[in-house]
């Protein structure tokens, strides 16, 4: 009884409360929506600061479900995703990890950059993405037959140009992807106009900065800019900054240190700043 | 004349008394004496124009006839305008050094170029350079002919001074320093290689001062301004210099063809707008043109109506331009002439240039200063068409004709045309807008002779692969005949030579190389399992245990075996495209020995490393026979067998990529490593001889790399094309790189692997 209630607070402490901004691309809240339905396991593929974050935050609070998130690293093991036990004065006590959490609560587990994490620690999810739909726990000798509203989500970044840093295929081959890439330009002057509140005439302007940007890609830069960096740009202009130092701090810095490409984009802010 | 001089005496006196003073018997300085002096008191003090005289005598005394005192009479007042008089005893010295010489000849081209010299370098000190380099010259060019001291005059001088004021149109006081020393140098004993060079007539000549020249150079900045051009225009046309400084006859102006788009080699900064940003406008104005323009039947216009077309058409793309990047616009303004209204006589001479000039500015700038009401009436229709949308070039030479129409003057027919502030900077010479009827473009066309087919005799029997039919979403089976064979052998010093010119290059890849090398054993501490305690943090928790608070149960540590276990074939597409020549540096290079150079130095760093590696190359000559060479086997070391393939590799044939990659793909697939890459080097997009439709390749190729990555082979393209972008994404998804600049690509292939492998 007393372990019920716990699972009750938990999940209110995951769930997702207010509406978050998402601005659709096309029909991937309703595809989504059919996943979610059938509970298969859900891969979302895109560069960085595309939406992918947002997209499932947005998703968990539109089916009412908790969302719990875990940005993976290189040094994770499996141990920070199942659970571990904790040495305390009186023995030790087990702690789930957020894996297990939501397994047992039926939240959305979103493990944010799987490829960041080791082989070794992504094939703890392989039981939990088939049939099975199970999660054993070795250490406490447990058998976690996940909650019906269970679902994993993995964000990947196909750009990472490292054959070391790739899914295993028997790991790819668990998920139904989503592709997602930055919006078109009407819809990125939305997001920026809807996330940082500046004007259409600003978040045009600052979206075709984005297009050249990308233009570059695979030219001396290996990503285009972020809509993430679109949305910085945008917030420090509203904020009262000049917009090209905003642009130049925001857009140009982060992404590259190449001489050529810096003087032909900080060039490209004063054309379109006039 | 009731001129007086200072002194008060008449003027005709004076200039007697002047005459006399003079004391040479020359007729010809007769004719123009008095027009000198006046010339002389207008720019010199009282003592100046003694100093003149006297200077002038000592010339006529000299024994070389009237020349050098004419020239002097004659150039000195306006040169002392410029540099002021005080600069005559350096000068003086220096006609006096060139009279002990044996260069006394040179003294009248010397004065002759002396005025023009002077106004490139008003400054003292830039003068007095520029006479030092003189007689450096002077006694470096004129002594050691034949061992035979001082007795032959310098062949280099006269040509020299007679270069002087083109030389320094181009170069900076220490650009001519350098190209005279260059010069001497190279030809110190060779008076026919000498005039050739200081006359600027040989090719070295000419390429040294193009690398002194001062201002911006276009192959310096290439790069930035592809890059422009594909960031804010999308357009990925290759940009051509011409020479923009010789010869100032055949005045060339930019331009794009077929080719690309034909950029000056040089600009200087002019009217506060830096070179850099001068190229940047007129690559935009271009890829405006590009983006906006149609052309029209020139046939159809009078020379007249056509020059109003282009005016209207420049200032239509030039305002869609300030639409998209308005931050352009006061480069416009400071590189647009303001031709001044009543600059131009129209009685003397055709001002219809000069009204379209005008008329141009006032499109540009809200603020300009005319009056006139026919111009201010048509700023007002093009502003009406402009609102309403892009307009389009029929619509706007529609209005240009009207404007013709209605400006007509009588004096537009006259031969003389007033050009003064006409020209404007960043405009192209519009030769897109234009078809002409008349003239034929029929083109011979050449077909490249191909190379003759070396059929190797006892060839192993071919193996079959199927392809890709996009249009029917199938393979055709057994499609493509491929030959497998070892390449011929060349001599691998010729790539230790290669390998000797990047020996700087080899030591900065060694470095990053040996942050990558493998370490045997790696310790992985944090464990909370591991086959070993790991004694200092197992303390640090249990004090904390022991202190009450929560330890950090991570204790063990365990051991990894960091082995690279990666295997890697290097595909090189070896089909006729790679002879092209590139420029590196101040040369040529084809792009098959940059990749040699590229391919030995990345062959050198894997061994390095120990990954298994293969090298082989391909191209094909149709479907019947796709050629597959091995240049290295997996289990070869990198040694002299090798070197000598590579040393041998040619370039022929087409490109039929995706048989290729399959039958890379097969021996990767069969090597144990638990990562596998294919890397694959070209310069093009697959074809073949007996292909037309050129997305079935593409597709093919692509057809091939999914069929890899379902297999666990990791697929990376390397391209030189630098219009890849238009199908390598469609091939290798994102992973592709174009590496526009090839002459770097020895240094980037290298590096590409390892941060692909990292
Ligand atoms: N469709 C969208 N609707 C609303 N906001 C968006 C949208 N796309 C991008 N954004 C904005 O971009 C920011 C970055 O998006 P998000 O964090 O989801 O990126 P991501 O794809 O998860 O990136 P990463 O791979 O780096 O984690 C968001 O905080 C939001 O401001
Ligand atoms: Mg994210």
């Amino acid at each position: 009884m007393e372990k019920e209630s716990i699972v009750l607070c938990d999940r209110e402490q995951f769930r997702v409360l207010e509406e978050p901004f998402y601005q659709q691309q096309s029909n991937e809240v309703t595809l989504y929506e059919a996943a979610y339905a059938a509970r298969l396991p859900v891969m979302v593929k895109g560069p960085t600061g595309c939406g992918k974050s947002r997209f499932v935050e947005f998703m968990a609070w539109r089916l009412g479900r908790p969302l719990i998130t875990v940005a993976c690293n290189e040094d994770m093991t499996a141990s920070d995703l199942v659970g571990r036990y904790l040495l305390e004065a009186n023995g030790t006590r087990w702690l789930d990890g957020p894996l297990t959490t939501a397994a047992r609560i039926g939240a959305i587990c979103y493990l944010d950059e799987v490829v960041e994490a080791r082989q070794d620690t992504v094939v703890v999810i392989h039981s939990l993405t088939d049939h099975r739909r199970t999660l054993p726990i070795d250490k406490k000798g447990e058998l976690l037959r996940v909650h019906p509203d269970f679902q994993l989500v993995i964000s990947y970044n196909p750009g990472y140009q490292s054959l070391m840093k790739d899914l295993k295929q028997s790991t790819k081959q668990r998920f139904i992807a989503f592709d997602f890439d930055y919006p078109d330009m009407a819809l990125e002057r939305a997001v920026l106009q809807g996330e940082s509140g500046v004007d259409e005439t600003l978040a045009e302007q600052l979206v075709s900065l984005g297009v050249a940007v990308r233009r570059l890609k695979g030219h001396g830069l290996d990503e285009g800019v972020s809509t993430r960096l679109l949305v910085y740009a945008a917030t420090l202009i509203k904020g009262g900054v000049a917009p090209r130092d905003a642009c130049r701090m925001a857009l140009v810095r982060p992404i590259t240190d190449d001489r050529d490409i810096r003087d032909t984009l900080d060039h490209a802010i004063d054309a379109i700043f006039a | 004349m009731g001129a007086e001089t200072a002194q008060g005496a008449p003027w005709s006196e004076q200039v007697r008394v002047w005459r006399t003073q003079l004391d040479s018997r020359f007729p010809q300085v007769d004719k123009v004496f008095e027009a000198c002096l006046l010339d002389a008191s207008a720019h010199l003090s009282a003592e100046g124009v003694s100093a003149y005289l006297e200077q002038a005598r000592w010339l006529g005394k000299m024994g070389r006839g009237a020349e050098p005192v004419l020239a002097f009479l004659e150039e000195w007042p306006s040169i002392a305008g410029i540099v002021g008089e005080s600069a005559l005893p350096d000068i003086a010295a220096t006609l006096r050094a060139l009279w002990k010489s044996p260069n006394a000849k040179a003294i009248t081209p010397f004065l002759q170029n002396l005025a023009a010299v002077a106004r490139r370098l008003p400054a003292r000190e830039a003068l007095q350079h520029y006479l030092d380099l003189t007689r450096e010259l002077m006694e470096r060019s004129s002594n050691s002919i034949h061992g035979i001291h001082k007795t032959f005059a310098s062949v280099a001088l006269p040509e020299f001074f007679a270069q002087g004021p083109t030389l320094l149109k181009n170069l900076s006081i220490d650009g001519l320093r350098g190209w005279v020393d260059y010069g001497l140098r190279n030809y110190p004993s060779h008076p026919e290689r000498q005039r050739a060079y200081f006359s600027l007539q040989s090719a070295d000549s000419r390429a040294v001062m193009q690398r002194e020249r001062h201002g911006t150079l276009l192959v310096d900045n290439e790069r930035r301004l592809q890059l422009y051009l594909r960031g804010l225009w999308q357009d990925d046309a290759l940009l051509l210099p011409y020479a923009a400084g010789f010869a100032p006859t055949e005045k060339r102006q930019p331009h794009y063809d077929a080719q690309g788009i034909h950029l000056p080699d040089v600009f200087d900064d002019a009217a506060g707008v830096a070179g850099i940003d001068r190229y940047r406008v007129m690559l935009a104005h271009i890829a405006a043109h590009r983006r906006w323009s149609r052309p029209m039947i020139a046939d159809n216009f009078s020379p007249m109506q056509r020059l109003a077309i282009e005016t209207f058409e420049d200032s239509r793309v030039d305002t869609l331009i300030l639409r998209i990047y308005p931050g352009l616009r006061r480069y416009f303004l400071a590189l647009h002439p303001v031709p001044r209204e009543d600059a131009c006589d129209q009685q003397q001479v055709s001002g219809f240039r000069h009204r379209l000039a005008m008329l141009s500015r006032a499109l540009l700038d809200d603020h300009h200063p005319y009056r006139d009401e026919l111009l201010i009436e048509f700023v007002r229709f093009f502003r009406e068409i402009m609102a309403a949308g892009d307009s389009s070039s029929d619509e706007i030479a529609a209005l240009a004709l009207r404007y013709v129409a209605r400006g007509r003057r009588q004096s537009d027919q006259l031969a003389t045309v007033f050009f003064t502030d006409t020209e404007i900077d960043y405009r192209d010479d519009n030769r897109h807008l234009w078809l002409f009827h008349e003239l034929s473009d029929e083109e011979e066309m050449f077909s490249q002779p191909r190379p003759t087919v070396a059929t190797e005799l006892d060839r192993l029997p071919p193996r079959h692969y199927p392809e890709w039919d996009y249009q029917t979403q199938s393979y055709r089976p057994d499609w493509v005949s491929l030959y497998e064979s070892l390449h011929p052998s060349g001599d691998g010093a010729d790539i230790d030579r290669l390998l000797a010119k990047h020996a700087l290059l080899a030591r900065r890849l060694k470095r990053m190389l040996d942050l990558l090398r493998p370490q045997e054993r790696e310790r992985i501490r944090y464990r909370e399992d591991g086959s070993e305690l790991d004694l200092d943090i197992a303390v640090r928790s249990l004090i904390d245990f022991k202190s009450g608070a929560t330890p950090d149960q991570r204790i063990n540590m365990s051991h990894r075996h960091n082995g690279r276990n990666l295997a890697v074939t290097l595909l090189l597409d070896l089909s006729q495209s790679l002879a092209e020549k590139v420029a590196v540096g101040g040369g040529e290079q084809s792009i098959l020995e940059l990749s040699q150079e590229a391919v030995s130095l990345l062959a050198w760093s894997v061994d390095q490393l120990g990954d298994p590696f293969a090298i082989a190359g391909f191209h094909s000559d149709s479907r019947h026979e796709v050629r597959y060479l091995h240049l290295k086997g997996f289990g070869e070391s990198w040694g002299e067998a090798v070197k000598g393939r590579l040393a041998a590799m040619q370039a022929a044939y087409s490109t039929r990529m995706g048989a290729a990659i399959r039958h890379a793909a097969l021996s990767l697939r069969a090597r144990k490593a638990e990562k596998k890459l294919l890397l694959i080097l070209t310069d093009g997009q697959p074809s073949d001889v007996d292909v037309t439709d050129e997305r079935l390749l593409i597709e093919d190729a692509h057809k091939a790399v999914e069929e890899n990555e379902r297999q666990g082979l990791f697929t990376y393209c390397i391209s030189l094309d630098r219009d890849a972008d238009a199908y390598v994404g469609d091939i290798f998804g994102t992973r592709y790189t174009v590496i526009d600049n090839i002459e770097r690509l020895p240094e980037r292939l290298p590096a590409l692997f390892m941060a692909l492998t990292r």
